[in-house]
């Protein structure tokens, strides 16, 4: 399997690449285009700041390609973030993946909200053995408001949405790399996606959202 | 909800864990690693390494020592110790640290912190702020609480949020090593004033300690070492503690 975590200068790359070692699977990182249409895996990781990530994706073009890749691919943090359709984080046009506002917690509360929080409202098979409840580790001053594309929804200064999934693309705003036993749980069912749907299937089927709770 | 933290913390030298006879379990005597990892299988809910050897490889052992960390540690760790320039962070944080935590060269150098947030984002910029109360005064120090300067507590936090830094790391002189409690009138007060995590550290003894801290202290999190490296708390009980009065944390 070719797993391909997308590298555009932002974020704790190595940490997604040591987990999916953990896991027993090899990835590469790589901004070659052509390198990453043709990974069975796609994953979009990303720390800092929305406006300045983006202007690094548009520099290389990858804005283009990744809301066209039809792999599976999983966006993390403001990697899931830049996959929705804006965001407040500097007044930021996303990816538009996601149709979905990302906001600011308000000072209501401390930000960035730093710790491990609870998953709940978990669907489909990325959360496939995952308890409701369950712990996973996010660092985020900014989040993506509740939607029709949510699968897994946490609190803090508001409900907002923790995961989404259209299609072939799902994000996380928590560290799966990060989250323990959890975490990496969630990683090695992401990394099974594609055994169970080909690319074929996923590219022209829906396939059932099947809610684990 | 989120949930209060437990963060033990690693005392490192030439790559190696300071104090090892008695340390918590013979086999981990020494090796970061082996102990990072029996505390992330344990409970912990981050890991803070604090280098306090003062070599001229430093630099190329605390990066050796994040990379074999992040290779087979599954929780966030923070690392700190003689950190003072945005070159030696990219360096740490492309390893895999999560965070990075300074603290005399933010009080000598204060644009440190702007650089490090503009940089890397404040999530991964830790101020360590080491304090002692005297004449009824919170007075920060350096080099291990060693040297006093004129800085207030409360301004020098305040200075440090508006800076960009994501959370402050509060040390008590005055409670460090006595095994007597946080100083959780100067925790409450710093919680209130700032608007980022405040993480509790010196005085931790009993449970009830760190009870008292999340309660009374408001603190987000609370880090520890000897109690933990001594087993004279095991996290997972901690937690079941903490549970049972009703604090919420990760188990």
């Amino acid at each position: 399997m070719k797993i391909v975590i997308i590298n555009y200068g932002a974020g704790n790359i190595q940490s997604i690449k040591f987990a999916i070692q953990r896991l027993g699977f090899e990835a590469k990182l790589s901004d070659n285009a052509e390198e990453i249409q043709q990974a069975d895996k796609v994953i979009f990781p990303g720390v800092g700041e929305a406006s300045s990530a983006m202007k690094k994706l548009k520099a290389t073009g990858l804005d283009q390609l990744i809301p066209q890749l039809t792999q599976p691919v999983l966006g993390i943090c403001l990697g899931m973030q830049l996959m929705c359709k804006h965001s407040e984080e500097g007044d930021t046009k996303g990816l538009g993946v996601f149709d979905v506002e990302v906001k600011r917690f308000s000072n209501q509360v401390k930000v960035p909200q730093i710790g491990w929080n609870q998953i709940s409202n978990l669907q489909t098979e990325l959360f496939q053995g995952i308890k409701e409840q369950e712990f996973m580790y996010l660092v985020h001053s900014f989040y993506a408001e509740k939607c029709e594309e949510m699968i897994a929804e946490t609190i803090y200064d508001v409900a907002y949405a923790s995961a989404l999934k259209k299609n072939n693309f799902f994000g996380v705003q928590f560290h799966p790399e990060k989250s323990s036993q959890a975490g990496e749980k969630v990683l090695e069912n992401f990394l099974k996606l594609e055994i169970r749907n080909t690319k074929y299937e996923i590219r022209n089927t829906k396939y059932e959202i099947r809610n684990t709770k | 909800m989120l949930t209060k933290r437990i963060i033990p913390c690693l005392d490192i030298k030439n790559g190696r864990t300071v104090k090892g006879v008695n340390f918590l379990d013979l086999r981990y005597a020494g090796d970061p690693v082996e102990l990072a990892q029996f505390y992330a299988e344990n409970s912990a809910d981050e890991l803070v390494f604090l280098d306090i050897s003062a070599t001229e490889e430093k630099r190329k052992t605390l990066a050796d020592l994040v990379l074999r960390v992040a290779e087979k540690v599954n929780i966030p760790f923070t690392v700190g110790g003689g950190i003072s320039s945005v070159e030696d962070v990219d360096v740490l944080l492309q390893f895999g640290a999560d965070k990075v935590s300074i603290n005399s060269s933010a009080v000598k150098r204060p644009e440190l912190i702007n650089e490090l947030s503009a940089k890397f984002g404040s999530q991964c910029v830790v101020v360590a702020i080491d304090a002692k109360q005297v004449d009824g005064e919170w007075k920060v120090h350096l080099v291990g609480g060693k040297v006093a300067t004129d800085l207030n507590l409360f301004d020098w936090a305040k200075e440090v949020e508006k800076r960009g830094a994501g959370e402050i790391l509060f040390t008590s002189m005055n409670n460090d090593g006595t095994k007597n409690g946080f100083a959780n009138e100067a925790l409450a007060k710093l919680s209130t004033d700032l608007n980022i995590p405040i993480i509790a550290s010196g005085g931790a003894g009993t449970m009830q300690h760190f009870a008292d801290t999340f309660k009374e202290g408001k603190a987000d999190a609370a880090l520890a070492a000897s109690v933990f490296h001594f087993k004279e708390i095991a996290i997972p009980e901690l937690k079941e503690f903490l549970n049972e009065k009703e604090i919420l944390v990760r188990r």
